[in-house]
């Protein structure tokens, strides 16, 4: 018994050192096809609607839940230390540098992320891919390429949004319920705010756009087994790219934190 | 002339192809017949360059398709064509843009020609106009005819088909038959066709090689392997149940 677990852990370590060898390669060869002419415009703009128009009204909602709870909790304490009207403030900084980057990520990894690894996993089992490269065309060129550049240039612009709609529903919550002025809301935040804490925010969005479009297609174009195995690489897809992009926030946030402050 | 020298291949320590040698004349159909999984299709994924074999070579046109760089292979796979067994069809395009894919990616053709060249090669297998469907709202059997469609439409010289009249019902295998002959006859295609159909293997081969264990076990024009003495080959072309290759299946159990 203690014999299989040990196979066990070898193996799962066998298939996490293939599985991040294989996904640095995917993302080498597609990161020099992005610089290799021809430039498919058509095919990044399409999946850019794909991601990040269509991906609009979720995030909106989802951040403006975010931005009326937040606030509440927040104000749960800063009323016992008699704080209230630093609660802008507490709230900008969190959204814009934490909270708007990473639940914009998450929301969007489970949406797109799921979509294109079914998409590509269903293309790869009924032998779609292989035809693209009987048809002289490279299958990372043309199915990975834009994807990866519509999700790395969407996600800045969903969590700039985000961050909005985030600190505007904070806004509604503080001064229609909370009876904070709305004059003062609006100081404390924008003085609070520096444009360092916007650039962090954003510039890890990039990474999380490059994650999920990484994760996702690698997973579509390595399943196996027909709709039974289209179903785990997409569970698998969702999964892992989690755990990146919060083991990537934490390391982004160290970073700026102790590097940059 | 494509030459298959001493070709192995194996997956998951399961060995598929074995040694495997064939030689298949410029300008000729050679079909490959053999029982279902006994890795035609992955013989046919190596001549195209899609797998690279464990040891052996392929050779066409006198150039090592495993030796050849990205430029080179390119330009390979404008010369030959592939149908796959369930079509392939690229389900986010229209039909139309299935078939021109090809020319839409590789020659930048003006929108007038583009039409032309796809619903001509549409008219060639029998469905004139269907260019504006989705792949979905097709049967089983113009699927098959527009991946052909889509494989004649870039005017290859070698087309590899896998079990083309598979799951087609009579009338339509044999159109699909006589369109092989035709590209054989007019064009000189060089054809590579796999299948289990022995009727479409008879009308439409100059040479059939049998595939039996990773090896090919018989070659010979259809009247020599119509006549054959071979206890497994007769076996697989008569439909036997019973025969050399079951009992050695039954040996294993």
């Amino acid at each position: 018994m203690i014999n299989q677990f040990f196979i066990n852990l070898g193996k799962k370590a066998l298939y996490f050192w293939y599985f991040l060898g294989g996904l640095t390669s995917l993302a080498a060869q597609t990161i020099y096809l992005t610089f290799t002419p021809p430039f498919q415009k058509d095919h990044i703009v399409e999946q850019a609607k794909k991601a990040g128009f269509d991906s609009f009204p979720i995030v909106s909602l989802v951040a403006l839940f975010i931005g009326f709870i937040f606030a509440l909790q927040t104000a749960y304490f800063m009323q016992r230390i008699g704080s209230e009207m630093y609660i802008a403030s507490l709230v900008a900084l969190s959204v814009v540098r934490e909270l708007g980057p990473v639940i914009t990520a998450l929301v969007v990894a489970g949406r797109v992320g799921a979509s294109i690894t079914a998409e590509l996993g269903s293309m790869q089992v009924t032998e779609q891919i292989d035809a693209l490269e009987t048809l002289a065309t490279n299958p990372i060129k043309y199915l990975i390429v834009p994807r990866f550049l519509a999700l790395s240039l969407m996600l800045p612009i969903l969590t700039v949004y985000a961050d909005a709609i985030g600190i505007l529903g904070s806004y509604l919550i503080c001064v229609y319920k909370l009876g904070i002025t709305s004059s003062m809301y609006r100081q404390i935040t924008f003085s609070a705010l520096l444009y360092k804490d916007l650039f962090t925010g954003l510039f890890k969005t990039i990474f999380f756009g490059m994650i999920i479009a990484f994760v996702s297609c690698y997973e579509g174009f390595n399943v196996e087994g027909g709709a039974e195995g289209v179903g785990r690489a997409t569970t698998r897809s969702v999964v892992i790219t989690f755990i990146l992009i919060i083991a990537a926030d934490c390391f982004f946030t160290s970073l700026f934190y102790f590097i940059f402050p | 002339m494509i030459e298959i020298n001493g070709v192995s291949k194996s997956f998951n320590s399961h060995r598929v192809l074995d040694h495997l040698g064939l030689k298949i004349d410029t300008g000729s159909t050679c079909v490959i017949i053999g029982r279902s999984g006994c890795g035609k299709s992955v013989l046919l994924k190596h001549i195209i360059g899609l797998l690279k074999p464990e040891k052996g070579k392929i050779v066409i046109e006198g150039k090592e398709v495993g030796k050849l760089n990205e430029k080179e292979l390119k330009e390979l796979r404008m010369k030959i064509s592939m149908v796959f067994q369930g079509g392939a069809l690229f389900d986010s395009m229209t039909v139309a843009e299935n078939v021109g894919f090809g020319l839409i990616e590789h020659q930048h053709l003006p929108q007038k020609e583009l039409l032309e060249s796809t619903e001509e090669s549409l008219c060639m297998v029998g469905l004139c106009g269907v260019g504006n469907l989705m792949p979905s709202e097709l049967s089983g059997g113009m699927k098959k005819r527009v991946a052909l469609a889509r494989a004649i439409c870039i005017k290859p010289q070698i087309i590899l088909y896998d079990e083309p009249t598979t799951g087609i019902d009579p009338i339509t295998a044999d159109s699909i038959n006589e369109l092989i002959k035709n590209l054989h006859d007019k064009l000189k295609v060089t054809s590579v066709v796999v299948t289990h159909d022995m009727r479409s293997a008879y009308k439409i081969a100059d040479k059939i090689a049998m595939m039996y264990q990773g090896k090919i076990i018989a070659e010979g024009t259809p009247q020599e392997i119509q006549n054959t003495e071979h206890p497994v080959v007769y076996q697989f072309i008569n439909g036997l149940a019973k025969g050399p290759i079951t009992e050695t299946l039954e040996r294993f159990r």
